[in-house]
């Protein structure tokens, strides 16, 4: 069986902890994310952390905004390494479905974490 | 004045520049003067794609922000220049003594710089610089956002 795949989440202030503190709740401790803060970091040294975090494994970087320097970051990032590829706008219910689909290709991962984020996403009837 | 913003911040283009300015000040281009991101057209395409649509990024030199200052500053439009360090802000101030007032918006902690503030951290030669840009007259301060509230260069440097 292939390594399942490390899921980063990446973004401004406490955001990305608090996401998988709240994936926790819900998944368990067996979800495979990892959070990366902004906080304190001009782009080297976010590059740096973001590096160690997913140490050369496989992995989706999921990014808050995506016009920020995350996003940016991370994109860099991911140009030099065939094997990760990056989600923006992350959404508790994306994080969710990831930690139960960690066995698939990234580009598949990457995608379908795309699709249900958007689907978490409505206005709600009334 | 159609820039109405000259800032340093080594994130260069992000979120604090595009939306806590951008919005506030309502800006239509964004001019981001950095040697490595004029010279990387997969960086360009990048910071292009990361920001909306209703606002122009254009890349430069200091040189060529020179060369192009009065146009900007000529545009209907409001506009951001931003420089990733000190030493970039004191060469195009350098080169454009029009230029009144700067904003130190966000210097990351590295090797070789002390905290001045929770977002500036400056070397003692990226201090002297902003003294010396204080100096020439140019009114430089330190504020991350809009909303709150800018440190005079003698609290910092």
């Amino acid at each position: 069986m292939s390594e399942r795949l490390t899921g980063v989440v990446v973004a401004h202030s406490e955001l990305a902890a608090s996401l998988l503190a709240a994936v926790r709740a819900i998944a368990g401790e067996d979800h495979g994310l990892v959070a990366v803060s902004n906080t304190g970091c001009d782009r080297a040294s976010l590059l740096r952390s973001l590096e160690a975090a997913i140490a050369g494994r496989p992995a989706v970087v999921f990014t808050d905004m995506a016009g920020g320097s995350c996003a940016f970051t991370a994109a860099a990032l991911a140009r030099g390494h065939g094997e990760v590829r990056v989600v923006t706008g992350v959404n508790l219910a994306m994080l969710v479905d990831f930690a139960f689909h960690r066995e698939l290709p990234v580009e598949d991962a990457a995608r379908r974490a795309v699709e249900v984020g958007r689907t978490a996403v409505g206005l709600v009837a009334k | 004045m159609s820039v109405v913003l000259y800032r340093i911040d080594d994130r260069l283009i992000h979120g604090q520049v595009v939306v806590g300015w951008g919005q506030r000040l309502g800006i239509g281009f964004i001019v981001l003067v950095d040697e490595g991101v004029r010279a990387n057209v997969w960086e360009q395409e990048l910071y292009r794609m990361g920001v909306p649509p209703a606002i122009d990024v254009v890349f430069a030199t200091v040189g060529e922000a020179a060369e192009h200052a009065a146009e900007w500053e000529r545009d209907p439009r409001k506009g951001i220049v931003l420089t990733g360090d000190v030493e970039t802000m004191a060469a195009l101030c350098a080169a454009l003594p029009e230029v009144r007032k700067v904003n130190v918006g966000g210097i990351h902690a590295r090797e070789g710089r002390t905290e001045r503030l929770r977002y500036v951290f400056l070397t003692e030669d990226e201090a002297a610089r902003l003294r010396a840009l204080a100096g020439r007259g140019v009114e430089v301060t330190a504020q991350d956002l809009p909303t709150t509230k800018p440190v005079p260069v003698a609290d910092l440097a």
